[in-house]
């Protein structure tokens, strides 16, 4: 008898830790290593982080084309590229969508889109649909910003580019600036998760 | 005079409020086009739409009109009132439309669809801090609903059918 209520108990045990195993699959939180990823470029090459031998961590952003938020920070996201690549923190822009469910983020129209911004990072294209589970990126824009620790990718900060989608001049808070800053010196970025309204990853 | 204008513009204020309402609406502006008036709140004053102390359950939809799986679930939202609007049920459609496309693309749509179900739209452009006054649960993806009563509250990022919409309802009524 007290065997079976082990047994239950570790059933029951079991349970509950594949439940909590579960959510957390929803991707990676901060402080995980990410993986590596082998993506088709809007210029046709393929690109992994790996070819970026010199950088010293990256400002991943799941984005698109269709979406209002994320055309709303285009502007910001050549900023940051801009600004960072230098400093070993170049861009990389992820379109998670399928376009069977989304036409405007076809493969085609994210290099209409590239072009008529001026996109001077990589803007690569998540076929099948793959690497955004991964990472648990859930809407678009989503930012994943890694650094390289010991040969790692370690996240360490997921959320929104800065407090305001409305209005670049009147952000209060611009999250990613201030981590890949802290980055720099050395230092935690002191805020590393944020929330944004953001288009639902279409599948 | 002036007093009579104060009382005068009380009972304007007043009147304008549906019954079911329990709580001064102060929206931050109100865009009217096409005889069609939407009311826009920033966060602060959206709150007391989250927390209604009553028996009516209350169904929140967080949505827009540019994203897609949210106007494909509307349907069942609809649905949903007119089944349940005289059993307690109100359904509110929480635009997170830009206010400058209220004009150009909400009301048209609102319009075009001849949708009957309320529609505010919530503006407040410091997310990261009342979306998780709205769900710690939410990730910020729409579209996502939540659905409360006194005492009781669920929330979903997800899209809905009818019948699952009508599922997660009924078991808070419960």
């Amino acid at each position: 008898m007290k065997r079976i209520q082990f047994l239950m108990l570790v059933i029951v045990g079991a349970l509950v830790a594949s439940f909590g195993l579960k959510s957390d699959s929803g991707g990676y939180k901060v402080g995980d290593t990410a993986t590596d990823f082998k993506l088709k470029n809007i210029d046709d090459k393929m690109v992994s982080l790996a070819d970026y031998k010199k950088a010293k961590g990256f400002i991943l952003i799941f984005t698109c084309n269709h979406c209002p938020y994320s055309v709303a920070y285009e502007d910001r996201i050549i900023e940051l590229d801009k600004k960072y690549k230098e400093k070993g923190f170049p861009v990389i822009a992820i379109n998670p969508n399928n376009p069977e469910k989304q036409p405007q983020d076809s493969f085609e129209a994210m290099k209409v889109r590239a072009k008529e911004k001026g996109f001077t990072f990589p803007y690569l294209f998540d076929d099948g649909q793959k690497i955004y589970p991964q990472y648990g990126a859930t809407r678009t824009p989503h930012v994943f910003l890694l650094n390289k620790e010991n040969g790692k990718l370690v996240v360490s900060y997921i959320g929104a580019i800065d407090d305001n989608y409305k209005d670049a001049s009147q952000a209060k808070s611009k999250y990613v600036e201030d981590a890949v800053d802290a980055l720099l010196k050395g230092k935690k970025p002191a805020t590393t998760e944020t929330k944004a309204i953001g288009c639902t990853i279409k599948a | 005079m002036r007093n009579l204008t104060y009382i005068g513009s009380f009972l304007v204020l007043f009147l304008s409020c549906k019954p079911e309402n329990t709580f001064e609406r102060t929206p931050i502006e109100i865009i009217s086009e096409n005889n069609i008036s939407i009311e826009v709140y920033d966060f602060e004053n959206f709150k007391p739409f989250l927390n209604v102390n009553d028996d009516t359950v209350y169904v929140i939809n967080f949505w827009a009109t540019w994203c897609k799986p949210c106007v494909e679930e509307l349907p069942a939202f609809i649905k949903l009132d007119e089944k349940y609007k005289d059993k307690k049920v109100k359904v509110l459609l929480v635009s997170l439309d830009f206010p400058t496309k209220i004009k150009e693309q909400l009301i048209p749509f609102i319009k075009l669809k001849k949708l009957k179900l309320e529609v505010i739209v919530l503006d407040d452009p410091d997310q990261n801090s009342w979306i998780p006054q709205v769900s710690e649960e939410w990730s910020g993806a729409i579209p996502a609903t939540l659905i409360y009563t006194k005492n009781k509250r669920e929330f979903y990022e997800q899209s809905f059918t009818f019948e699952s919409l009508e599922q997660a309802v009924l078991s808070i009524k419960k």
